[in-house]
């Protein structure tokens, strides 16, 4: 569509300049607001077929958006959630999904697009300047409000009965203090269960692979194995609360290797325990390199050195990973010699 | 007696002779023979020891020893048994390049599995260690995918990430995709855990335990594994997904908006 196919008769040349701004600069405005430039028409505007078939696309995309959601409703209905297809750069993909993606997507893009050319082509496009009004109310106004006001407290005789104001403001002041009480729902404090986990003298150290407990002779060096105690079963309804502290990494190193004084004898033959939850933020932490004995966090990339009393050499954890000290019971088991001596985990305020 | 000893001149005697003589021979062969094969196949033990031990001279000697003991360039080979040379050659890690980097990466491998056989059986023969895992032992048959999920997430995911598709770790070292490797270079990695792997043995995690592991990785990470959620942006969780649709989805709307906003809708083109 070209401007040359437009009518002769729907040429409106008398508006062609209706809105060119009039102002001249002079010596008190020398910036002279320049106005709105002049308004041109669109082909819709000044020919009626252009602005029919504007319609009919504008229609169109609302049709296919009705088509698309009933397309919806129908893969609901008849696509079973197990179906797969091949669908070529994505893969195969379910069929289901796909289509739900696929049919909704349309419905709310071709109302979007609807919207857009509805608005671009057929709504008036006209610049409209609106002034702003003042925000403060007129002096007639405001002098009734303050009237009003001052026969309503009179009228009430607020000032006259004073056991009935002293009792609203009580009333309304002990109100909020339901709401405060509910606060206590944030709580309870947590008391001493950050310094504690199930670990205690003589609890064995179970395998959380097998679900045995674990012998010396099973730790090989270079292994990394996890563990839980005792006791504790996955279908225990506290079972998350209680591995998130108690959760244990255990590998052995050659006795030699050991380079911290105190990991030595806590450890038994080179088999060391230590926290699995990082010191940092409390991220599980069992990236472990078994010939630098480095572990790191995946979080924040905290290193250990497990060899040296698992002290930070690298990254953002405060402190060192907890050990636990262990030993082997009289039917040749591993068991843990008491609980971790600090809090695992990350610092608190009340840590010290 | 007497008549045998009055026949010997028959004419059939010495065919009847002939024939005893034969089925004692035949007899004592079958009553030996066992014997002697189980001798040759002692005799090719030693062969493949010996063929392994002059494989080991030219391409493992000048870093692990030439008895396998190891030395400032290699640690020692003795105890870490058939599994663990299977894994290093068969994966083209070893023989590695003089200076590796941070650490050693799979490349190809240059020699055959018969050599790689040769050469294992003379590491293993160095000290008792894990023996190459049999078809039965990695194979797919009677494993638990599930629970092959679970013990993956909570022994390997934390470097090899939740799909298999490898991390990063210290100072340039990292976990490899596991994508496309060998169930059997799987098992023998979690053996014998290969450079900064820690091992999983079997007294830790059991041959079952393994078995349902590789299981769960062909599930979620072979050409059949099917992802019906889409497109997978290379099983890297969310920062992947994430990026994709800040920069793909949101790109798309801006560009759409900057399209629609060009165009003028005026019948006179500016």
């Amino acid at each position: 569509m070209s401007s040359q196919d437009i009518p002769e008769e729907n040429l409106p040349a008398e508006q062609e300049h209706a809105h060119v701004a009039v102002s001249v600069a002079d010596e008190e405005n020398p910036f002279a607001d320049p106005g709105l430039p002049p308004h041109e028409h669109r082909i819709q505007d000044i020919d009626e077929r252009a602005a029919k078939r504007s319609e009919r696309v504008v229609a169109l995309l609302f049709t296919v958006s009705m088509l698309a959601t009933v397309g919806f409703i129908v893969s609901y209905v008849t696509i079973p959630h197990d179906k797969s297809i091949f669908v070529f750069p994505i893969g195969h993909i379910s069929a289901l999904n796909f289509a739900l993606g696929l049919t909704l997507g349309t419905a709310l893009f071709c109302i979007g697009a609807g919207a857009v050319h509805w608005a671009r082509t057929l709504m008036s496009d006209v610049e409209v300047a609106d002034e702003r009004h003042p925000i403060a109310a007129s002096p007639e106004v405001r002098a009734k409000v303050h009237a009003d006001f001052k026969q309503g407290a009179k009228e009430s005789a607020i000032g006259r009965r004073g056991l009935i104001r002293t009792t609203m403001f009580g009333a309304l002041a002990l109100v909020p203090l339901s709401g405060v009480m509910l606060l206590r729902d944030l709580g309870p404090l947590p008391g001493t269960s950050l310094r504690h986990t199930l670990w205690a003298k003589g609890k064995l150290l179970v395998n959380m692979n097998t679900n045995q407990p674990l012998r010396p002779e099973d730790v090989a060096v270079g292994s990394l194995t996890f563990a839980k105690p005792e006791g504790l079963e996955e279908t225990d309804e506290e079972f998350q609360n209680e591995i998130a502290k108690a959760a244990l990494m255990i590998i052995r190193l050659q006795p030699d290797n050991i380079k911290d004084k105190r990991e030595l004898q806590w450890s038994h033959e080179g088999i060391v325990a230590f926290s699995k939850i990082c010191t940092h933020v409390g991220c599980p932490i069992s990236l472990y390199e078994q010939q630098t004995h480095h572990v790191l966090c995946p979080c924040h990339q905290s290193t250990f050195d497990l060899s040296d009393g698992a002290r930070v050499i690298f990254g953002p954890a405060g402190h060192a990973l907890p050990q636990l000290r262990i030993g082997v019971n009289d039917e040749g088991y591993l068991q843990a010699l008491g609980d971790f001596e600090e809090p695992v985990g990350p610092a608190f305020w009340e840590r010290g | 007696m007497k008549k045998l000893s009055a026949r010997r001149r028959h004419p059939l005697a010495a065919v009847v002779v002939l024939l005893f003589a034969l089925a004692a021979t035949g007899g004592l062969y079958a009553a030996f023979a066992p014997a002697s094969k189980a001798q040759a196949d002692e005799t090719s033990q030693s062969l493949t020891i010996k063929e392994g031990k002059k494989l080991y001279e030219v391409g493992c000697a000048s870093c692990h020893g030439t008895g396998g003991q190891g030395s400032s360039d290699g640690p020692s080979l003795v105890g870490v048994g058939a599994a663990a040379v299977d894994f290093q050659v068969a994966t083209g890690r070893m023989p590695a390049a003089t200076s590796q980097g941070p650490q050693v990466v799979k490349k190809k491998n240059i020699y055959t599995q018969a050599q790689i056989d040769q050469l294992a059986a003379y590491i293993a023969s160095l000290g008792a260690g894990p023996s190459v895992p049999t078809k039965q032992q990695y194979g797919p048959d009677g494993a638990d995918i599930g629970k092959g999920g679970e013990l993956f997430r909570t022994n390997c995911a934390q470097c090899h990430n939740f799909t298999g598709k490898g991390g990063a770790l210290t100072k340039g070292k990292f976990a490899p995709d596991l994508t496309g490797v060998d169930p059997k270079h799987i098992y023998e990695a979690m053996q014998t855990g290969p450079q900064n792997m820690p091992s999983f043995p079997d007294t830790t995690l059991s041959e079952k335990n393994k078995k349902d592991i590789i299981a769960y990785l062909h599930a979620i990470n072979s050409s059949e594994t099917e992802q019906p959620g889409g497109m997978e942006l290379g099983g890297l969780g969310p920062v992947t997904e994430g990026l994709f649709a800040w920069i793909f989805g949101l790109g798309a709307l801006i560009a759409v908006a900057v399209w629609v906003a060009a165009r003028t809708a005026k019948a006179k083109k500016s």
